[in-house]
């Protein structure tokens, strides 16, 4: 009835247990609170059901940082094994407990805190600034924020019922095949990365159609903003890159499933090709994080020195450069596996070669902020800060793009430095200043400046503390994934310092909970009514804050870069039209949450193999689809005068202010 | 094609606009397939010499049975093709006859396809045989198991139309299959080619 | 673009992806021989070596492949900007590279696996014995 389900799956050791009951607390809490003041209509209504890509941002980022959370948690238990279990002691965990922890740690924070963050800031932006007032399907969007929902639950539910993969975020066979992983684990992994994979290819499709096909009349490719050039290249990126996850996992998971042999180690199977394959898939997708990095960036710069961005063209350029070498370099992540100095040469020259136009964009930054009126807000600190540590992340990477090198630095603690150098200093400090910077224009009012820095302060002494120790201890020798080592190799103090470095960081992002928490308890105090808070630049910053729910009462037409700039220059903002047309928009529909919950259960149900489970659940979301194709009546129609009471409300709050 | 212009009203052109975002939309997801599909060559190319001592594509493969498989997937391709012209000429009757063929036809090649996998798994040469077999079974069978989609959407959409008919989000529709179905023969040409005749010269 | 209530637009936009009987019945019957010509090659081994028949197969496929895009998917005949050829330039890419540079990997991470001879070896690093 149950497949392999028993009440074994639910006995854990007691960290686990300690993580199993904060999870399951925080989720009795919220629902406690949500029926006390009476908010389940609101949420199902203004939420769940609702296909506002503003909103679908929201909830993107929410769950982002929700797993941040227990990312940063899952960090913490690491450094503090990597600190104690020298010599005689153990540590605190487990060999296999460890195991599970850091292959949790990396799926979590690259699958669901940087794919969330991302996914969240182009929901809310993209569509603002090229002048649209939605996405181009927003009954897929909506999907494709519920597959990610679903995999993140996947991902969850296995610290309580089972186990989690301990073959680390990729999962390389012959560990990760039944024969060595005969548990649930990798299963777990396979099929929450399988569900989320789906919805970031549908979401690739989705804003590539959207940027292509929805701008506003005269926003020329060439005049579109910089951040969504960036988020068209990391589509592009996922659109053709995603596809290769989909057949990789899927090939293990027949592996695994139906006894097939792609990367057994008999009958046949080549382990070797699903480290191609997932490679192949796998450089890309730093890409995808990085590129809309790059773009918030671009924008910021910009904007905290008045000035506009240096070399629009070149930037372009990089992006499209760095968009299409992305799938030319992925055999770095195994120079040593074996193949001959033909290949790795190739791929070791095509490496270098993709920083340049990385340093390219660096260069166009500093000399945007060259004699512009440059001011330091939140914001533009973690510009600095980026400016940094990537500078060193990505020397250290053409460093290791030269095969001899790697082959004394791959697997070692100098990769995990180098990585998470990107990650961090990039990645992570690219959508952080995204938060602080469009905060003011979704929510109305600002964030609190100086817990803003005091968090930004903290990240950036963690990020260094936590990782600069690592590359000294690359270099001495230390491997990854290490859960214990003797005390004559002197590598202890190195690494308590690496943990006082996480602490730092778990300080920072106390900082940035604080920052929200006070900033909506001061949120009449901090209300911008202007709706362009920073004298920002592009269309986004042209719509009252916070947007209304159609964004643009009148389509604008815009005449070159920088729409908003130039209309505030030219003082034509103060038009109020005369007539304000009715404007359709797609109806709420719960089925994108119907289909999200099915495919978790579909994949809970394959992982223990309950086939009645399995067919019902592929049956019922294949009748959602049909039933959804049935359904002529998905739009509503917004009548003028409801648009003009709005418009008008939001003026006379921007004059009076 | 003939060149006059034709004059349509604001609404139509929304729906038209609205057509070609989808169609292209559709198109984007066409070309992952595309990607998804390369994965899958890639791994039989390089996993089809591992036969493991079992039997490689010479033993197994049966051209003449494969060559009737590939004419019946061409010629509903073709269907499909004249299905589409009734469509542009509002002939909803003879749309509904060149559907049926083509589920027709389609289903005839999902059969032999079937009928051949059986015959392979009782002789003993599974998926589970070799990591030739396994990439083999996968590949051909992702091309099936994508068959075996379009016949169910051509179904539910032959029933909707031959229910409701040719509504203008159904036109829409018709033409996305069409695109589905062409690229699933394309697909096909390269398993005939790299799969069965490479397989058994 | 929405200026006025009736405007005219070019067929183009309008019948992107329609063909006629003629362009269809022709990419069938260029289709079937395609097929039939491959066929009869490898059938009838009409050729010397390996490399020339599958040069020759993979050519009619490619043929084939670009008839069918042609005249069955109506590639190309969008009005600009061409973003379905683009994309397709782009998928077609990605496909080559992920397809080849897998084999080409492959085949490489046999090197430093046990040989029956060395030459394989030296000719590759042109060290002379």
């Amino acid at each position: 009835m149950l497949g392999k389900l028993t009440l074994d799956a639910l006995k854990h050791d007691e960290i686990v247990m300690f993580g199993v009951f904060t999870m399951v607390g925080a989720g009795v809490l919220a629902i406690i609170l949500l029926t006390y003041f009476k908010k389940w209509k609101w949420l199902w209504k203004e939420w769940i059901t609702s296909l506002d890509p503003k909103k679908i941002g929201v909830m993107y980022i929410l769950v982002a940082l929700l797993m941040l959370f227990k990312g940063i948690f899952d960090t913490g238990l690491l450094r503090v094994q990597q600190a104690t279990s020298v010599g005689s002691s153990q540590g605190i965990l487990s060999a296999d407990h460890f195991q599970q922890v850091f292959s949790a740690h990396g799926t979590i924070m690259i699958f669901f805190v940087a794919m969330g963050l991302m996914f969240g800031l182009i929901n809310l932006v993209v569509p603002l600034q090229i002048g649209a007032r939605d996405v181009a399907f927003p009954f897929l969007n909506s999907i494709s924020f519920w597959l990610f929902f679903a995999g993140m639950m996947l991902v969850n539910i296995s610290l309580a019922i089972g186990e989690f993969s301990a073959a680390g975020w990729l999962a390389y066979p012959p560990l990760s095949e039944l024969a060595y992983s005969p548990g649930v684990g990798v299963d777990y992994w396979i099929w929450s990365l399988q569900i989320a994979g789906i919805g970031s290819l549908l979401s690739g499709v989705n804003f590539i159609t959207t940027i292509l096909r929805m701008r506003c009349p005269g926003m020329k490719l060439m005049r579109m903003p910089l951040f969504c050039w960036s988020v068209l290249g990391s589509m592009t990126l996922v659109v053709f890159a995603f596809p290769i996850l989909t057949v990789t996992l899927a090939l293990l998971a027949l592996d695994r499933t139906f006894g097939m042999h792609f990367f057994t180690s008999t009958f046949g199977g080549n382990p070797m090709m699903y480290v191609n394959l997932i490679w192949a898939w796998g450089h890309p997708e730093v890409y995808i994080l990085i590129l809309p990095a790059f773009g918030v960036f671009s924008e910021i710069v910009a904007t905290f020195s008045k000035k506009r961005l240096f070399g629009y063209k070149y930037m372009v350029y990089a992006i499209i450069a760095i968009t299409i070498l992305s799938y030319l370099v992925w055999l770095h992540h195994f120079f040593t596996m074996g193949a001959g100095s033909n290949v790795n040469s190739f791929f070791g020259i095509m490496t270098m070669i993709i920083a340049i136009p990385t340093g390219v964009k660096v260069f166009n930054w500093l000399f945007t902020m060259y004699r512009g009126r440059v001011w330091f807000a939140t914001p533009m600190l973690w510009f600095l800060g980026f400016v940094f540590t990537f500078t060193i992340g990505g020397v250290t990477g053409v460093l290791m793009a030269v095969p001899p090198i790697d082959f004394q630095l791959h697997n070692s603690l100098f990769l995990v430095a180098h990585f998470h150098n990107m990650v961090i200093g990039g990645v992570v400090f690219g959508y952080l200043a995204a938060l602080t910077y469009w905060f003011p224009k979704f929510f109305g009012f600002r964030l609190n400046e100086t817990l803003g820095k005091y968090s930004f302060w903290f990240w950036i002494f963690g990020f260094a503390f936590a990782f600069l120790p690592l590359y000294a201890l690359g270099i001495m020798g230390a491997t990854r994934r290490l859960n214990h080592y003797d005390a004559s190799q002197g590598w202890q103090q190195l690494f308590i310092v690496a943990a006082f470095g996480v602490l730092l960081i778990m300080i920072g992002i106390g900082f940035m909970v604080l920052q929200y928490i006070v900033s909506i308890i001061q949120r009449k105090k901090n209300i911008d009514n202007t709706g362009d808070p920073w004298d920002a630049r592009n269309l986004e910053w042209s719509t009252a804050s916070p947007v209304p729910f159609y964004n643009f009462a009148k389509t604008p037409i815009v005449r070159g870069r920088n729409a908003w700039w130039e209309m505030k220059q030219s003082k034509i903002r103060f038009d109020a039209p005369i007539e304000y047309d009715k404007i359709v928009l797609p109806k709420n529909t719960p089925f994108g949450f119907y289909i999200g919950m099915l495919a978790l259960f579909f994949g809970f149900a394959v992982i223990w193999h309950i086939l009645w489970l399995v067919i019902v659940c592929f049956l019922a979301i294949i009748s959602l689809i049909v039933i959804r194709s049935n359904n002529d009546d998905t739009e509503y129609v917004v009548p003028g005068k409801v648009i003009e009471k709005i418009e008008k409300a939001n003026r006379f709050k921007a004059q009076a202010s | 094609m003939n060149n006059e212009a034709v004059a349509l009203n604001s609404a139509e052109i929304l729906e038209q606009e609205n057509t070609n975002k989808t169609m292209f939309g559709f198109w984007l997801y066409l070309m992952t397939d595309c990607v998804l599909f390369a994965v899958l060559f890639a791994t039989y190319a390089v996993l089809h010499k591992n036969t493991f001592g079992g039997p490689g594509g010479a033993e197994i493969f049966n051209m003449p049975y494969i060559l009737v498989e590939t004419m019946l997937l061409l010629t509903s391709s073709f269907t499909c093709g004249l299905a589409m012209l009734a469509v542009h000429k509002k002939q909803r009757k003879a749309l509904l006859i060149a559907l049926a063929i083509t589920f027709g036809l389609g289903l005839a090649f999902l059969s032999m396809e079937l009928f051949e996998f059986r015959h392979l798994v009782v002789e003993g040469n599974s998926w589970t045989r070799s990591a030739f077999l396994s990439s083999y079974f996968t590949l051909v069978g992702t091309h099936g198991l994508h068959i075996t989609v379009g016949l169910f959407w051509l179904a539910t959409l032959g029933y909707q139309i031959f229910k409701n008919g040719l509504k203008q989000h159904a036109v829409k529709r018709l033409g996305l299959f069409s695109l589905f179905w062409h690229f699933l023969d394309i697909i096909w040409i390269f398993i005939f080619t790299v799969v069965y005749l490479m397989g058994v010269s | 673009m929405k200026k006025s209530s009736t405007v005219t637009i070019k067929p183009e936009i309008r019948d992107a992806g329609l063909g006629s009987l003629g362009s269809y019945l022709t990419g069938f019957v260029l289709s079937i021989i395609l097929t039939l010509i491959a066929y009869y090659v490898v059938t009838a081994k009409l050729y010397s070596s390996n490399l020339q028949v599958v040069s020759i197969i993979i050519s009619l496929a490619i043929l084939q492949l670009f008839v069918q895009l042609i005249f069955f998917l109506h590639l190309g005949r969008e009005s600009k900007p061409r973003w379905n050829v683009t994309v397709f330039v782009f998928a077609a890419t990605v496909v080559l590279i992920v397809v080849f540079g897998s084999i080409w990997i492959m085949n490489n991470l046999n090197y430093n696996m046990a040989h029956s001879s060395d030459s394989y070896i030296r000719k590759d690093e042109l060290i002379k014995q």
